[in-house]
């Protein structure tokens, strides 16, 4: 008897040896990250960034570890917070290249800290894919820093998505031609007005209540009374989290009732459509996925498991996208040599949980531009180039109760 | 109108948020800058009583300010005592006081990422639309200025009315003086500092109720509350009052009839005015 | 001219020094240098609030204004005007900044000094977004130049070499003494006959252009200039805190500050990435403990307590013979 146990503990830690030699003998890839933890930006990069690094992570260890070659290698992140400061962001870029020396970086989140660190890590060669970011005139941009690669695409194209929606939905004479645009006055916000300011105007839009409240404003009843004093029958927000769950609740209070209903970040979240029930249904938002799609649908199901968070509507499958990319890259080319994944990535066409990626010039023009909610899932309604799955938009109901 | 409601719910809030730190800054010489960071941890501790044990944001009140107390009184008697005593003046303890609670402010912070990360919170607490004449309010926003006014009433009638108060109002205006007429300082600083934390706790949870909070916004309440503080005259209970209501309404009166891109612009012209004409607050006495 | 031994041996030995420190880029270019660069960017920017702030007492949290007032300079001007030009518009700039803060702050002491020029930065960055917002059309202005670390750690060091230069001159001179008096009591400054006014608004104006200098280096690093990374108010409080860990007494008070702030915060964030604030936190509250008068006045007790101790037996023994 005990003999018997003895031989099945000298078996179990054989085993324990021989996967520790079989983990020993493969080096880890190390992937560097930077992105905020702490700031301003914090917010978004915990809903969106780290959670998909960590999924992504689990997935592949748990399968062997990344392929190089013919080896399956483990996986070792080296993170930092950048505090949502270019300083920072940029000091740990160095670290990462010069100090840790890893052998592949995850940008940071967000469009500024992705510009201001592009340069040093195109110093270092390394690709960068950014998923949570996009800007006007990227063009300009990839001619000088060709190793940095748009996942979300020019800000043209998205900040013109609700636009498009519109002018369908008015030229089907389901809405009239009113329609009221704010937007929160940072990078974001103002990348998005920029375009699709001229954009509503140059398709027949008459702008009749138009205005900027600073970042992190929530005092937004008088956005809305304007709005609704200026009789919109639709009503576009370039908005961040805070802002679109406070523009939707006046919205609510003040009964304002637009046939067209629209936030931009924060409109994806899971817990917006949480929050606000039954009343999200209709409303749209920027983004948006293909949910009808089964490899979508088991993403949001292992994203909840890993990591205990539901996925969003629209960013959390584009970061997780971003590593898909990295991966196949890497497998694709069988080493991790930057150059030879630089060019792969511009080149090849991969398959991710948004469908099928290929870059143009660096960027991908194939993206959800508009969402739909309805009853708790989102619908994507619009998208720029060939994605498939678009349902029609509906008009808003009233708000419940009212 | 509307204007002016909206603008009086708003500063509703931010009186509270100010009588806080005037109690801590300008009874207790701390100036707090973990003062917001009070304020989101009650944030999170009504949202997590909210949705976990579904206990009403108002019962959680009866909660959160005591025991927001007990710990501002601990972190008075541990982390500033030491300073208080060591500081040769004012100005000493002015410094000490705000690299300590700079200190103060990360830790927290960072305890709260630790516990709750970075994400964004809020729940749907009294979403209802309220009129008040013809105008229609969040019914959320209307509960938290009565519970702010009824709470802004107690503490002046404590102020004003109660030997207690007194002896806080007296330690606010001379320290040295008060001791000759037999308080505490000691005991009176102590007690002004963790009510001052109790009460912005108390903003903290009403605040909760209509906003999106999430680790990192507590800065933004500080400084709102510092304006405040300095606009109405350090450890002015009406002058924190006023400057709060001024505050909201001129923030509403922006961005209603100019625009609202410039309401933090005209907070900040606003106080750097008040500041040039009367550097010692709107109630503030000339220092001697 | 008469200098004395030890200010010209200190001199010497700064620039000997600075002069070492400009071979770093040939030694490494990776991540050192980037500690570098943020090092010598807060050397310059304390020294420089600590010109001003150190003797008079007043606390001024404008650094972000005049950094970001630098920082625009460059941004906006990049495609037009070569760099050194650049720079010059950056002190002029951050003059007329300082010149009218300094004459709308003369009646303000204390605490109302403190957080009027903390309003001050925010209400100039809200200002900055609006404008952009409603006349600019983007936001963010590319900044792309052919800079590297190297280069901005170079003119970072120079900058710090000339502030340090100023503030000796500045102590050395009438300015100096008239504001270390102003700092005792400003009453009895301007009993004396000191033009209270002038000696604020000159320093002033000098501490700013050269932390708008500073800003201005800084601009190729962003390559995207927005208002709230140009305008942080962290920066400002990043500025004041430092020195306050050195001391702001002497001269090199504010560079002692910086160099282990820097080096224990990047310590901190690098090993405890996910702990990072709780642990800044508590290294925080054990400095203001354990060091109350800063760094330099550690090292000044510790110095004279050494050389107490090296008299004691002396004296003692004096004692006995006697």
């Amino acid at each position: 008897m005990l003999r018997r146990s003895f031989n099945v503990l000298m078996l179990s830690a054989g085993l324990a040896l021989a996967s520790l030699s079989a983990a020993i003998a493969e080096e880890p890839v190390r992937i560097g990250v930077s992105a905020s933890k702490t700031g301003p930006l914090s917010g978004g990069a915990a809903g969106v960034l780290w959670p998909n690094i960590k999924l992504w992570v689990d997935k592949v260890n748990k399968a062997g570890g990344l392929k190089v070659g013919d080896r399956k290698r483990p996986i070792e992140i080296v993170e930092y917070d950048d505090k949502s400061t270019p300083e920072e962001a940029v000091k740990n870029i160095q670290r990462l290249a010069t100090q840790d020396k890893v052998d592949l970086i995850i940008p940071p989140y967000s469009t500024g800290l992705n510009l201001a660190t592009a340069p040093l890590i195109a110093k270092y060669g390394y690709p960068q894919i950014v998923s949570t970011g996009n800007a006007n005139d990227l063009d300009k941009f990839v001619k000088r820093w060709p190793n940095t690669f748009w996942l979300l695409g020019p800000a043209q194209g998205i900040a013109d998505g609700i636009v498009g929606t519109l002018k369908d939905l008015h030229d089907a004479g389901k809405i009239g031609n009113k329609v009221a645009v704010v937007n929160v006055s940072d990078a974001f916000g103002l990348e998005m007005i920029k375009t699709g300011k001229p954009a509503l105007k140059q398709s027949g839009f008459d702008i009749v209540y138009e205005s900027s409240y600073p970042l992190g404003n929530q005092d937004l009843a008088p956005v809305i009374a304007g709005a609704k004093a200026a009789n919109a029958d639709a009503f576009v927000a370039y908005s961040y989290p805070p802002d679109s769950f406070a523009l939707t609740e006046q919205a609510q209070l003040q009964k304002f009732d637009p046939k067209a209903f629209f936030v931009s970040v924060g409109g994806n979240l899971d817990a917006y459509g949480k929050r606000f029930g039954a009343a999200s249904n209709g409303i749209l938002i920027m983004g948006g996925v293909n949910a009808s799609d089964p490899v979508f649908q088991a993403y949001r199901k292992e994203h909840l498991q890993a990591t205990g968070q539901e996925a969003d509507w629209w960013a959390s499958p584009v970061a997780y996208a971003s590593l898909e990319i990295l991966q196949q890259a890497v497998e694709r080319v069988g080493s991790l040599d930057k150059k030879a994944l630089n060019k792969e990535i511009q080149t090849g066409t991969f398959k991710t949980v948004i469908g099928d990626i290929h870059f143009e010039d660096n960027i991908n023009n194939n993206n959800w531009t508009v969402g739909q909610w309805s009853d708790g899932v989102v619908h994507g309604v619009r998208a720029t180039g060939n994605l498939q799955g678009a349902q029609p938009p509906v008009l808003k109901p009233a708000w419940p109760g009212n | 109108m509307q204007i002016l409601l909206t603008g009086l719910l708003l500063g509703g809030t931010y009186t509270l948020i100010a009588l806080g730190l005037t109690l801590q800054y300008g009874v207790a010489r701390i100036m707090n800058l973990a003062n917001g960071e009070t304020l989101v941890a009650a944030c999170f501790v009504t949202f997590w009583l909210y949705t976990g044990l579904g206990i009403n944001p108002l019962l959680g009140l009866l909660v959160i300010g005591p025991g927001a107390f007990v710990v501002n009184w601990l972190i008075y008697a541990w982390l500033m005592q030491p300073l208080v005593k060591r500081a040769k003046n004012r100005g000493m303890l002015e410094v000490d006081s705000i690299l300590a609670t700079f200190g103060l402010l990360f830790l927290f912070q960072g305890l709260m990422l630790l516990v709750f990360g970075g994400d964004y919170f809020n729940y749907e607490f009294l979403a209802q639309p309220f009129t008040i004449m013809g105008n229609s309010f969040g019914l959320n926003r209307v509960v938290a200025f009565v519970a702010a006014a009824v709470i802004a009433v107690a503490l002046y009638v404590f102020l004003y009315r109660t030997d207690r108060g007194t002896a806080v109002r007296a330690v606010a205006v001379d320290p040295r003086a008060a001791r000759l007429v037999a308080i505490d300082v000691r005991k009176t600083a102590a007690f002004a500092f963790a009510l001052g934390g109790a009460i912005t706790a108390c903003a903290g949870t009403l605040l909760s109720t209509f906003y999106t909070f999430n680790t990192s916004m507590g800065v933004v309440f500080t400084m709102k509350a510092l304006i405040i503080v300095i606009m109405g005259g350090v450890g002015d209970i009406r002058g924190a009052v006023l400057a709060a209501l001024v505050l909201g309404m001129t923030e509403t009166a922006v961005a209603s009839l100019l625009d609202p891109g410039l309401t933090l612009a005209a907070n900040y012209a606003l106080f750097i005015l008040v500041l040039l004409f009367r550097p010692q607050g709107i109630f503030g006495k000339r220092p001697a | 001219m008469n200098i004395p031994r030890n200010e010209i041996l200190a001199l010497g030995a700064g620039l000997a020094g600075a002069a070492v420190l400009a071979l770093l880029p040939l030694v490494t270019e990776g991540f050192w240098l980037s500690i570098g660069v943020n090092i010598m960017l807060y050397a310059v920017m304390c020294t420089a609030w600590a010109l001003f702030s150190g003797p008079t007492h007043l606390v001024s949290l404008a650094s972000a204004a005049f950094f970001g007032v630098g920082t625009y300079a460059v941004a906006i001007f990049i495609d037009v005007l070569p760099f050194p030009v650049l720079i010059l518009i950056a002190i002029a700039a951050g003059t007329v900044l300082a010149l009218l803060v300094g004459l709308a702050t003369l009646r303000l002491s204390g605490v109302y000094f403190v957080i009027f020029t903390l309003g001050l930065a925010e209400l100039i960055g809200q200002i900055v977004t609006w404008v952009q917002t409603n006349f600019g059309g983007a936001i963010g202005l590319y900044v792309f130049t052919d800079f590297t670390e190297t280069h901005l750690y170079w003119m970072l060091l120079a900058l710090t070499v000339v502030v340090f230069i100023t503030g000796w001159l500045v102590n050395r001179s009438r300015l100096g003494l008239a504001l270390r008096i102003i700092g005792n009591d400003e009453a009895v400054a301007r009993h004396v006959g000191v033009n209270t006014a002038r000696a604020r608004i000159i320093l002033f104006a000098i501490s700013g252009s050269f932390i708008a200098v500073a800003g201005a280096i800084m601009a190729p690093r962003y390559s995207y200039i927005t208002p709230d990374a140009a305008f942080n108010p962290m920066t400002s409080f990043m500025v004041v805190i430092m020195p306050m860990l050195g001391g702001t007494r002497r001269l090199w008070g504010p560079l002692v500050g910086v160099v282990p702030f820097t080096l224990i915060m990047d310590f901190i964030s690098s090993n405890f990435p996910n702990q990072t604030a709780v642990i800044v936190g508590i290294a925080f509250l054990a400095i203001v403990y354990v060091l109350p008068d800063g760094v330099t006045g550690w090292l000044e007790t510790m110095f004279h307590r050494r050389r107490s101790t090296e008299n004691g037996p002396l004296a003692k023994t004096a004692e006995e013979v006697k």
